[in-house]
């Protein structure tokens, strides 16, 4: 017994000399926040399993432009995982913190899982939304987060904007649809879930441009029986992706478990996470075991439309660019 | 006070009678309309809302509303708050009173443009005094490449904090005291060093025994402010959990995460502090009020 007991005391103070503790520094977006303190902890438990070290990943949440925003100006991120790869492509142009390459290092676009833009709406669906079209009528208010910071902000205009074109099937009338659309815009909160905040906690709007999974889960913290998802006719496919920051976490020396955290979203375990924290996952098996859960929706992707982030950055967000035009009017 | 005035009137002038009581005093419904507009306004604005807070606070229960205060972040958004008021309160205080001392007493080129200077942070909005620390700490910023290289951290950690916490509460103890100081004029310390006091023993024993009511009140509204600064506080924290939030910028997370409890429950602990504030205000205004005893 005695023995037992000194072979056990030995093997923990083994066990507690060799584990080591990382801390790694997730610099994420706003409606992400449930999924990863869920991911974490799944991580955590695989990490310790393999190496024996204790990781403690601590996350920070705002709109995905304005967090890109904080790891350009010093906010020290080992991992980025943004609303869009926009928002990435800035870490290296503005600041070196990454290769122009970084979306090729991770299977599928570095994006372990997608979303895309659906409509929320209260009980009954008294203005009768369907579609798009139903946005831009007078007395319907619609909630979006503003594009300038907010990565669901910008995924949510560009599904209006192709909408609008296929309909008029020009970027003239694109332009004037967004623009009527962001007319019956009364606030534009700086992130995702400030908006959420201000159509569901506060009661503002007739409509909610949403994420789906932000969607999903207001359904589920205030009750299927107060909001009603609505399917438009077209959306975009979002992808929202994650990097390692190199020189962040070469300089911390954390690269190796780095790269390993954002490889164990895309194993089973990562994309299961991701299917019950209602984002749609990659993998075949995780998407058939969640399929029903998510409605069909006719999806396009922002190359095949806009080609690239690169190009709609600049047209439509930089400064000058078409929204300021259209809302500063 | 009018009431008093009135009835002193109506008992010199007794034969003036009824007639000037009502030409000179306002009616009662409209006394009582006034008082009743205050008041619903005051409920409305100060009562209503801060019952609100205690209200959803306890909503689940007391067990719940100790348990917003056993998360671990929730205790490291306390502890950086205090820390924070800790540096910047007594800094502040410091120069307050080296500042008040100087622009008081004495007289020197300049010194219209340093009570400015003083003013500066009550007039620049706090979002702006957190940006211009991003200005010149941030990575891109005019410090950031050498503070990268010494591997120095001050924006999005907790120097920031520091920094703009005795920015924004900068002008508070050094604003209480000036009026205060210039009132009171030169001639105490006059007289002290004519019979023979040190520089020291006039501050010590005559300044400040003359200011400290003043001070302490100013000390009080500096750390107020401290503790519950959010927007310049906010630009410069980078939100990470257990790290860099206060408690201010922890409410506004729980909240987003939908912890409604718990997010009024830490928002009452501000609250707490704010009405500790105003009790130990009101005590010292009172107790400035006293005549002083020799």
């Amino acid at each position: 017994m005695l023995r037992t007991l000194a072979v056990f005391a030995a093997a923990v103070l083994v066990e507690g000399a060799a584990a080591k503790s990382v801390e790694l520094r997730n610099v994420s977006y706003d409606p992400t926040r449930v999924f990863y303190l869920e991911f974490n902890a799944a991580f955590a438990a695989h990490w310790k399993a393999k190496t024996g070290d204790d990781v403690v990943v601590k996350q920070s949440h705002g709109g995905s432009g304005k967090q890109a925003r904080a790891v350009i100006d010093g906010l020290a991120a080992d991992v980025v995982t943004l609303a869009l790869a926009g928002d990435i492509d800035a870490l290296h142009e503005h600041a070196q913190l990454l290769p122009a390459d970084w979306q090729k290092r991770l299977p599928q676009n570095a994006s372990p899982y997608t979303s895309t833009i659906v409509l929320l709406v209260r009980k009954g669906n008294p203005k009768a939304i369907k579609d798009w079209d139903d946005l831009i009528k007078p007395g319907v208010a619609v909630i979006t987060p503003n594009p300038k910071t907010s990565g669901g902000a910008r995924w949510n205009y560009l599904a209006a904007w192709e909408y609008a074109r296929r309909k008029t099937g020009s970027d003239s009338g694109a332009r004037t649809f967004v623009a009527a659309l962001f007319k019956n815009v009364p606030v534009l909160d700086s992130g995702a879930r400030g908006a959420t905040t201000t159509f569901v906690q506060r009661g503002i709007g007739d409509v909610f441009i949403s994420w789906e999974n932000e969607a999903f889960l207001a359904l589920k913290e205030f009750g299927a029986d107060k909001f009603e998802i609505v399917v438009p006719s077209l959306s975009i496919l979002a992808e929202p992706p994650v990097a390692v920051v190199d020189k962040v976490a070469k300089k911390k020396g954390t690269t190796a478990v780095a790269q390993a955290y954002l490889e164990y979203l895309y194993t089973d375990a990562g994309q299961d996470i991701a299917g019950r924290n209602y984002y749609r996952p990659r993998s075949p098996q995780a998407a058939a075991k969640y399929a029903a859960q998510f409605p069909q929706i006719n999806l396009f992707t922002i190359d095949e439309a806009f080609g690239g982030w690169a190009k709609v950055h600049k047209t439509h967000f930089a400064d000058g660019g078409v929204f300021d035009q259209i809302y500063s009017r | 006070m009018a009431a008093g005035f009135i009835s002193q009137l109506s008992t010199t002038e007794p034969a003036a009678g009824a007639a000037s009581i009502r030409a000179t005093r306002d009616p009662a419904w409209l006394r009582y309309t006034l008082l009743g507009a205050a008041l619903l306004f005051l409920g409305l604005f100060l009562v209503v809302p801060l019952a609100a807070v205690f209200t959803e606070a306890l909503r689940r229960g007391v067990g719940a509303y100790f348990a917003a205060f056993a998360d671990a972040d929730a205790l490291a958004a306390i502890k950086l708050t205090f820390l924070a008021a800790a540096i910047a309160v007594p800094s502040n205080l410091v120069f307050g009173v080296a500042a008040a001392w100087a622009i008081a007493k004495f007289q020197f080129p300049g010194k219209s443009v340093l009570i400015t200077l003083i003013d500066l942070p009550f007039a620049v909005s706090p979002v702006i005094s957190g940006l211009v620390y991003v200005l010149l700490f941030g990575a891109q910023g005019w410090f950031g490449p050498w503070l990268q290289a010494h591997d120095l951290k001050i924006i999005f950690a907790v120097p920031g904090i520091v920094l703009a916490t005795i920015f924004v509460t900068f002008p508070f103890v050094a604003r209480e005291l000036i009026p205060l100081m210039q009132a009171q004029g030169t001639d105490e310390e006059l007289a002290a060093l004519t019979l023979g006091a040190s520089g020291w023993q006039t501050f010590w024993r005559v300044t400040l025994p003359n200011i400290k009511w003043g001070l302490l009140y100013g000390v009080i509204l500096c750390n107020a402010r401290a503790m519950g600064e959010f927007g310049a506080v906010s630009v410069v924290s980078g939100h990470i959990r257990g790290e860099t939030n206060t408690i201010p910028l922890h409410v506004e997370i729980l909240y987003n995460e939908y912890n409604f409890v718990a997010a009024f429950a830490v928002a009452s602990l501000l609250a707490l502090l704010a009405l500790v504030t105003l009790g130990l205000k009101s005590l010292v205004e009172w107790r400035a009020r006293q005549p002083v005893r020799t």
